[in-house]
């Protein structure tokens, strides 16, 4: 990314996402970036956004970034906290949560997320991820999903190493025939631009790239062959009140987040 | 104490209240071949594991929330340092509803979870069923019922009633599944006070209560402190290497360390 522009990438990435939701969704959030994008959100164009968090905070409002899912600042602000069962099989089971936010590790071309193992052997993988937590029921039971990460050609795989959730599985039908209720991944919103499910295939295809940012650069960061859009759009730059917003957020939390 | 070498253990408390006091009191007292159960291991699952206690671990998110991983856990898996153990990993709503059945009586609970992921093979103790009212795939999670479940929660009254408040994630279940309960609390006082999102815990759910002040600590207790972000980031160094970690034992545990 060229160095002249007054934003780096990962203040991008975060700012599209905050710019995905719109207001009084009921939106599931990870935390990391997911979470930052979340509460920006909410401080701009989605004040009425209503976010819940696996630990059971029910319409929280943090003022600042949490470091964890359970953090005092999540259930301070929250309208209720409730058990998790009452989170996993009142609120997301039957499919009353509008979007789920969502972070991996690897992704492959139908949007099917890892982040359990890196390496092909589950009993002796290379790297040991943390695992499922809450990931793949959001991602089989939000009526809409938006995925979170950095490209890179380790990250975006031809084969991800284990599908910890499923996005369209192999393509059209994978979906219906797990018995799924959610539409599945609508967007895949990365350091670099914006991946979209083609309607018909199910293939992630590139829409839109961040400024500065080449259709070369995304490729280069993707190891399968990917499918660009005929049209693509820009996005539009950060305004002021974003990025002051985000910067604010990242020190509220003085640690990196966990992308 | 209520823990024999053998054990199914369950420290329960999601971020919030982890029984950490009474987690260092099983590596003190030297327990071994527990199988121990959590959502989160969290540090201190990964302070079992490091310490020799852990057989198998049963979980469904196995990082250092906010931070990256579980240092002892991995050496564990990887190298089988101090010992080899066996894992079993599931989702939360999974997990969250294998403690619903087993607080319930029933051999296993249904959901609609793990949906055309990698689980479905690699994950024991689950099976798709078909509804018997429908056409539907569901799946089947077999109870849990830990020998002994320990919980840390804010005050008991003289009674020994317990009352708890904010985030308590799967903790009521836990407790209901359980063949035994230890409670630790910060404090005895005399009345309750009503409380926003809160639960009572009455004594005949209880086996063994002990006043521990501060010990969710480096999690949090709610109206008392805060969590210790500051102390989730130094583990990352401490648990890094077996020296540091082995030193950490040393000091922290078997030298009578209050930390």
């Amino acid at each position: 990314m060229s160095n002249d522009l007054k934003w780096n990438s990962t203040e991008m990435m975060t700012i599209a996402a905050a710019r995905s939701l719109q207001n009084e969704m009921i939106c599931f959030v990870g935390i990391g970036i997911p979470s930052t994008a979340a509460i920006l959100a909410k401080s701009m164009q989605a004040p009425d956004l209503f976010l819940i968090y696996e630990s059971g905070t029910i319409n929280t409002n943090p003022q600042k970034l949490p470091l964890s899912i359970g953090d005092g600042e999540l259930a301070n602000q929250a309208l209720t906290v409730v058990s998790m069962p009452e989170i996993f099989n009142y609120w997301l089971q039957p499919g009353r949560i509008d979007m789920g936010f969502l972070g991996a590790a690897q992704i492959d071309k139908f949007a099917n997320i890892n982040t359990t193992i890196i390496g092909s052997d589950y009993s002796n993988p290379k790297v040991r991820l943390p695992g499922a937590g809450g990931a793949p029921e959001i991602a089989g039971a939000c009526k809409e999903v938006v995925i979170i990460l950095k490209h890179s050609p380790r990250a975006f795989v031809e084969k991800i190493d284990f599908i910890t959730s499923l996005g369209f599985g192999d393509g059209p039908g994978s979906r219906e025939s797990a018995g799924l209720l959610g539409r599945g991944p609508s967007a895949v919103i990365t350091d670099l631009g914006v991946l979209k499910p083609d309607p018909e295939t199910c293939e992630l295809t590139l829409v839109q790239l961040h400024l500065g940012v080449s259709i070369e650069q995304v490729r280069e960061n993707t190891s399968w062959d990917l499918k660009v859009a005929p049209e693509i759009t820009i996005t539009a730059e950060p305004t002021e009140e974003e990025l002051a917003k985000v910067r604010a957020l990242v020190q509220s939390s003085r640690t990196v987040v966990r992308a | 104490m209520h823990v024999n070498d053998g054990d199914t253990i369950a420290l329960e408390g999601f971020t919030h209240l982890i029984p950490f006091a009474a987690g260092q009191e099983i590596i003190r007292q030297k327990k071994r071949e527990l199988t121990a159960i959590r959502l989160t291991p969290d540090l201190i699952y990964d302070q079992l594991i490091g310490a020799g206690c852990v057989a198998k671990l049963i979980f469904s998110w196995g990082g250092n929330p906010g931070v990256g991983s579980l240092h002892r856990l991995r050496d564990a898996l990887a190298n089988g340092w101090p010992r080899a153990i066996e894992i079993e990993e599931h989702t939360h709503a999974g997990m969250t509803n294998r403690y619903v059945a087993g607080a319930s009586g029933l051999p296993f609970a249904i959901l609609r979870g793990y949906a055309g992921t990698d689980l479905l093979t690699k994950t024991q103790n689950i099976a798709q069923i078909d509804s018997p009212f429908g056409n539907e795939k569901l799946l089947a999670v077999a109870a849990l019922n830990p020998d002994v479940t320990i919980i840390h929660a804010q005050q008991a009254d003289r009674k020994n009633n317990v009352m708890s408040w904010g985030i308590l994630g799967s903790s009521k279940e836990a407790i209901f599944a359980a063949k035994k309960v230890i409670v630790t609390v910060e404090e005895i006082v005399d009345e309750f006070e009503p409380r926003h999102s809160s639960v009572i815990i009455p004594e005949k759910l209880i086996t063994a209560l002990a006043v521990a002040p501060r010990g969710a600590w480096p999690s949090y207790a709610s109206g008392y402190y805060e969590r210790d972000n500051d102390q989730y980031i130094a583990w990352d160094e401490i648990s890094k290497e077996r020296d540091s970690f082995e030193n950490w034992l040393n000091d922290q545990i078997f030298s009578g360390g209050s930390n």
